[in-house]
């Protein structure tokens, strides 16, 4: 019995493991519909893989999600209505552009914010290294002023 | 035996690399010079020992010992001996075994060729380098020993090698970017070392630079190597899918460019040292967080090639102990005088902040877009997917205002440059560059705003090089002007160029692709893009370990023949997985490119044919990126005999300069 459950399981892996490119022949009325219909299932998620996307994978229900997909495109559905009816089935997941919402604020508009923050960093940065072109230090006290004319005195005696 | 004994090396390695890392740290804090003296024959020792266990291993696989468990899941009597080589990192265990072997070899690297440094410092760095390869061996010893065995009862025969890795490219693609992620091991321990030691100055940099160079060249090979790979083997016609591992091998990437940038400023100038210190940790950290990610099965990847939570656990843990000591090490002893250095708002300096907090801003993107379903699983349960195409819109924009400050970053001076004689020097090329780019667009077929941008932006980053060139060549003319410039500069003008070229590519080939599936049966033909593709058929044919369906296309232009090309489909018989082989015809204008789908009746099959316009530019920029690398890290001014020399005439002692 545990054989049989591991021999099962390996085809199961064997089955996962597939690597091969999902070849299909659709018809389409147009070459705009050709490239719509590329351009959806590039930004789908097989939701039963680990990281492919509709257009790629070779598992079945990816193949069934392509064929139903064209069969939306056909029937005149738009993309927004397409990817409706597939979130309803299958979640969020199934979307490899994550929708702009409360909680991914931080994912669609932090490296912006990063960005910002950094370019007013460099404005201070470059701001004050500009004012330090002379700094006080650097220019000598009156005793070091003598000293120092004492040690050229010195040298050139 | 051979394994037992390649089992007991590796415990007598990490026995050295605990000297290693001990007793110099000691002997330097203390003066002890008998102490210091261990850093290098324990380096040297760990090495060979590190070598040993991995020829047990090799050997184990060339002799097909199938009562070693490791060789028994990833070999096959079969398997031709170069696979059978390759094999041996072609899993967890031995990969990692593969890791720690690098490692060692850049610390015997480092005890050689920077023997001229100060006695504490060597001793320093070999240290924090013993102390990463303990933990790495720790790691191996404790939960992937390579070396144990299948006993008593041993299999006959191997499960075979995944298929996927039985290939050129994967023989060299793990190495190259292993000596990628290992070499900022030696940034960050030049970094720990000079925290330590108190001395981060522009030597500190300079030392440092060469090996930071060397490490992020490597990565960047293995990077473009694993692009390639995916392009040709997968099927797939794409180049990069933003996968969490190719994210993993490309954030420490993105990090090292800003490091080896912010380098230079150290080193030439003296400032922003905190920051070059804070890089070189984050680059070290981001090549752990790699290792981490895609050895513990936290996110779902193509590549998900060892998932195992114990392992996941020992990595964060170490990620953590890592990250931890060398921030809080940083917060203790940054420099807290500041450097007395001023610069203007047109400087090199500014720029060189610039690029970096681009690059910055780059890598916590990708940081970000990878980690965040992880995030969000663990505070809400909902499942969420960050893809190609957040990915694409987020990181495009930011390499454009990289393109447009590069050129200008090329051309400032240091401290100040006088902002008139900048105008003079790029509102020409400003002009020539959108000029070029309006005519590309127009010329190269469909007008597309992407493509004009990426052909402005590309013109703009070359012709700035070359103007550049002439500025700095107008007082000798060309010939002897060019022949006195050092190699570190062309090595910035190689890899500025490279960046253009892939930009290029990665616009070009992604406007302009042409792509179908179709059925096509034995004798028929299909016209795409002006070409003319006609199917033969295929015909059966058995390889060592698969047996294939090798298909046949012949390709025309204008009634000329181009090309005839061989799209295979295999079948892997041990792990009875099926492979599709892509038959290409690689052009420096175009890529024809065909993979075969499933088998139709009547001897038709599944088609696909793309015709790919640019697209080895995007690895050919890549190429050009990596020789950069080299040749920067070749200049005069690294080398230690010329070092000797100037020291020698200035009177001075070898370790101040």
């Amino acid at each position: 019995m545990i054989r049989y459950i591991a021999a099962s399981l390996l085809l199961l892996l064997v089955w996962i493991g597939v690597a091969q490119a999902a070849i299909e022949t659709f018809n389409y009325a147009n070459d705009a519909e050709r490239e719509r219909f590329q351009a959806l299932t590039r930004e789908l998620r097989c939701p039963k893989c680990q990281n492919q996307d509709l257009a790629d994978s070779n598992a079945p229900i990816a193949a069934d999600l392509r064929r139903e997909i064209h069969r939306l495109m056909e029937e005149g559905n738009s993309n927004e209505q397409i990817i409706d009816y597939l979130v309803a089935r299958y979640g969020e997941f199934v979307m490899y552009r994550p929708p702009v919402e409360k909680r991914t604020w931080l994912l669609w508009y932090g490296p912006a914010a990063f960005l910002l923050i950094g370019f007013c960093i460099i404005l201070i940065v470059v701001r004050r290294r500009r004012h330090e072109a002379l700094p006080s230090h650097v220019q000598l006290s009156a005793d070091e002023q003598a000293r120092l004319a004492s040690l050229l005195e010195k040298k050139n005696s | 035996m051979i394994p037992e004994l390649g089992h007991l090396a590796l415990i007598l390695a990490l026995c050295m690399a605990v000297v290693q890392s001990t007793f110099p740290l000691l002997g330097a804090w203390r003066g002890n010079q008998q102490w210091m003296g261990l850093a290098q024959p324990a380096a040297w020792g760990q090495f060979t020992f590190l070598l040993f266990a991995f020829g047990c291993l090799t050997w184990s696989f060339l002799t097909d010992d199938f009562s070693v468990t490791y060789v028994a899941e990833n070999s096959n009597s079969l398997l031709p001996w170069y696979y059978k080589f390759s094999a041996v990192w072609g899993a967890h265990e031995g990969s990692l075994l593969l890791w720690a072997l690098i490692l060692g070899g850049w610390t015997f690297a480092v005890s050689i060729f920077s023997r001229q440094l100060p006695e504490d410092m060597l001793t320093r760095v070999l240290s924090i380098m013993g102390m990463i390869s303990t933990g790495f061996l720790l790691f191996l010893i404790m939960t992937s020993n390579p070396f144990s065995r299948l006993l008593p009862q041993s299999p006959v025969d191997g499960n075979d090698l995944n298929p996927l890795l039985q290939d050129v490219g994967l023989i060299v693609h793990p190495p190259m970017l292993y000596m990628g992620y290992v070499g900022f091991s030696v940034a960050f321990a030049f970094a720990i070392a000079a925290l330590l030691g108190g001395r981060l100055d522009a030597a500190w940099a300079r030392w440092s630079r060469p090996w930071t160079l060397v490490a992020w060249t490597f990565l960047g090979i293995g990077i473009v190597l694993g692009s390639w790979w995916s392009y040709y083997e997968l099927g797939w016609g794409g180049w990069w899918f933003w996968d969490p591992v190719e994210n993993a091998s490309f954030m420490p990437w993105l990090v090292g460019t800003a490091l080896i940038h912010s380098l230079s400023v150290t080193e030439k100038r003296g400032v922003f040292k905190s920051w070059t210190v804070l890089l070189a940790i984050a680059a070290f950290s981001l090549s752990l967080l790699g290792t981490f990610l895609v050895r513990s099965g936290v996110l779902t990847s193509v590549h998900a090639f060892a998932s195992d939570p114990t392992r996941g656990v020992f990595i964060l843990a170490f990620l953590l102990v890592v990250v931890g000591s060398s921030l809080t090490l940083f917060a203790l002893r940054a420099p807290v005088v500041k450097s007395q250095v001023s610069f203007g708002l047109w400087s090199r300096e500014t720029f060189l902040l610039v690029n970096n907090l681009i690059l910055v801003v780059a890598a916590s993107t990708i940081l970000l877009g990878t980690l965040y379903p992880l995030i969000i699983d663990t505070l809400s349960g909902a499942k969420l997917s960050v893809g190609p195409p957040y990915f694409n819109a987020l990181f495009v924009p930011l390499m454009v205002i990289l393109m447009m400050a590069l050129a200008i970053g090329m051309l400032v001076r240091w401290k100040t440059t006088p902002l008139r004689w900048l105008q003079g020097m790029l509102v020409p090329v400003l002009i020539a560059s959108v000029v070029l780019g309006m005519l590309a667009a127009f010329m190269l077929g469909d007008f597309h705003w992407a493509v004009l941008a990426a052909c402005s932006l590309a013109s703009w980053v070359v012709l700035a090089g070359l103007r550049d060139l002439q500025d700095k060549t107008r007082h000798k003319g060309w010939i002897q002007g060019i022949r006195s410039l050092s190699r570190s500069y062309w090595g910035m003008q190689a890899a500025h160029l490279g960046l253009a070229v892939s930009a290029l590519g990665i616009v070009l080939s992604t406007q302009f692709t042409a792509e179908r599936d179709l059925r096509m049966a034995p004798g028929e033909s299909v016209e795409l893009a002006g070409y003319h593709f006609v199917f033969d058929g295929t015909q059966h044919f058995e390889g060592p370990n698969f047996k294939s369906d090798y298909g046949t296309l012949r390709v025309s232009k204008d009634n000329r023949n181009v090309a005839v090309l061989h799209p295979e489909k295999r079948l892997y018989v041990v792990q009875r997985s099926v492979m599709t082989e892509a038959g290409i015809d690689a052009g420096f204008k175009r890529d024809l490119y065909v993979a075969l789908g499933e088998p139709l009746e009547d001897g038709a099959w599944a088609v696909r044919i793309h015709i790919k316009p640019f697209v080895r530019w995007i690895w050919l920029g890549g190429v050009l990126m990596a020789i950069g690398g080299l040749l920067s890290m070749s200049d005069k001014r690294y080398r230690f005999k010329v070092r000797q020399r100037v020291s020698q005439s200035l009177g001075l002692k070898e370790a101040q300069v």
